[in-house]
């Protein structure tokens, strides 16, 4: 049997992202990390109604210029497009920016929901939906909005929140390399939030800057298992 | 003449608390300027949420990787021995205590030590980041801030009245105008900037300051 994940472009591997989707997105903030040409690739097909969950929200392109003077995309471009109906992360927006990024923006408008989570708890909660635990108890959060609702238990004498599981339909990651069955290894900073969202959907959609044979990558080296991975495409 | 610090050289005062061959985390804003100013004598490992153990400190602009940052976004210079992981294990390694000290901003600081540093009025979708984590996981929370807000009112409050971050986890306060430490009796003045006596910062300051007998200026 020849197995093969790879497909040609960013636009054929988003090709069946749905209306109603829920799609985690990695990276950390606004580089490094970020499937770039995927969010593109979404943002360009159209998909509506998608709750996204990744760690910040990002800005629009026009926002970006603060930041980066040629500016860049992000996940703004999804709200910027209207995509989007809801939000998990820890940073939606940027206290340290103007109010003007599509999501606070949105958010405002009440068009936008956003369920706000601790980053630890969030990469945890991710953990746990691709574990298939039924979720854990922390400490982060207690005496504040986040624990609102939630499920208290004393644990040795400290107070302790319960935090449920987070999955997906799909997963748009970023890796450094990918073999051919879809091992992924990373490179610096940008790991990040990408090989726990990785293993947290159904489909998992891997961009790569470079793609090799199978059995070129050290297995030493892997950190994403290809098990975890469905698609993969090379991006110059 | 009263002195205001810069937030370069509050930093600069906070750095001279990490202790060698500890393991600390910077916060967004004035908390990652520490990296540049650690005292020569001392080894530090710095962490970074994103998935980095062990830079060296904030690169230039001809050293930009983008793919060797902070949790700020900025470019770091990597140091012999650094390592990457993902963001599961970097919050594991941060609740789970093993991270010495972390420095955070900070909206509000009450006087048992409550942090209020990720939202404010009118700005509902600004989030906490990795703030409440990293609050309630570090051994030492060391917070740099300005001492009152543009408008002249007291950010270390009796009680704080932004969203909470972590409630009972600060333990030193560096200000432009003092550095203070929150003890189980209320906060210790323990330094002044160039020019202030402690009257005037009392002034300043919400809840009542106890003012340590060997009060210095601020050393730099």
């Amino acid at each position: 049997m020849a197995i093969s994940k790879v497909f040609s472009s960013p636009d054929d591997a988003v090709a069946d992202i749905f209306d109603g989707a829920t799609v985690m997105i990695g990276g950390f903030g606004s580089f490094g990390g970020l499937p770039v040409n995927l969010i593109v690739a979404l943002a360009n097909q159209g998909a509506k109604r998608l709750t996204i969950i990744a760690n910040a929200g990002g800005v629009s392109f026009e926002l970006s210029k603060r930041i980066k003077p040629e500016g860049y995309q992000d996940i703004g471009i999804l709200f910027e497009k209207g995509q989007v109906k809801k939000f998990i992360g820890s940073m939606p927006a940027l206290g340290g920016m103007p109010p003007t990024s599509p999501l606070e923006r949105l958010h405002n408008e009440g068009k936008v929901q956003i369920e706000m989570v601790p980053q630890g708890t969030l990469a945890e909660r991710i953990r746990s939906g691709a574990g298939g635990l039924g979720g854990f108890y922390t400490t982060v959060g207690v005496g504040t909005v986040v624990d609102a609702g939630k499920e208290k238990k004393i644990i040795n004498g400290k107070e302790y929140i319960l935090e449920l599981p987070l999955t997906a339909d799909f997963a748009l990651i970023k890796a450094h390399k990918a073999d051919n069955l879809g091992n992924l290894v990373y490179r610096g900073t940008a790991r990040c939030f990408n090989p726990v969202m990785a293993m947290a959907a159904k489909i998992t959609i891997a961009e790569v800057d470079m793609r090799v044979e199978t059995g070129e990558l050290d297995p030493e080296v892997i950190i994403t298992p290809h098990v975890y991975v469905s698609r993969v495409v090379e991006v110059a | 003449m009263k002195i205001h610090l810069d937030e370069q050289t509050i930093a600069l005062r906070a750095a001279k608390e990490f202790e060698d061959g500890s393991t600390i985390n910077l916060g967004y804003g004035m908390p990652v300027l520490c990296a540049n100013f650690i005292p020569e004598d001392r080894r530090i490992f710095f962490q970074s949420e994103n998935g980095v153990l062990g830079y060296s400190g904030l690169a230039t602009d001809e050293e930009k990787d983008f793919e060797l940052i902070n949790a700020s976004d900025q470019p770091i210079t990597p140091a012999p021995g650094m390592c990457f992981f993902d963001s599961a294990a970097s919050f594991d390694m941060i609740r789970g205590g093993h991270i010495d000290t972390v420095v955070l901003g900070a909206y509000q600081v009450s006087e048992r030590g409550d942090l209020a540093n990720w939202g404010r009025p009118g700005r509902p979708a600004t989030g906490m980041g990795g703030g409440m984590d990293l609050a309630v996981g570090a051994r030492k929370v060391i917070v740099t801030m300005l001492h009152s807000t543009k408008d002249g009112k007291a950010r270390i409050v009796k009680n704080c009245t932004y969203p909470l971050t972590a409630r009972h986890c600060v333990s030193m306060i560096f200000t432009d105008i003092a550095v203070m430490q929150i003890t189980p009796k209320g906060i210790l003045l323990k330094e002044v900037a160039p020019g202030w006596t402690a009257e005037e910062i009392q002034v300043l300051t919400e809840p009542r300051l106890i003012i340590t007998s060997d009060l210095k200026e601020i050393e730099l």
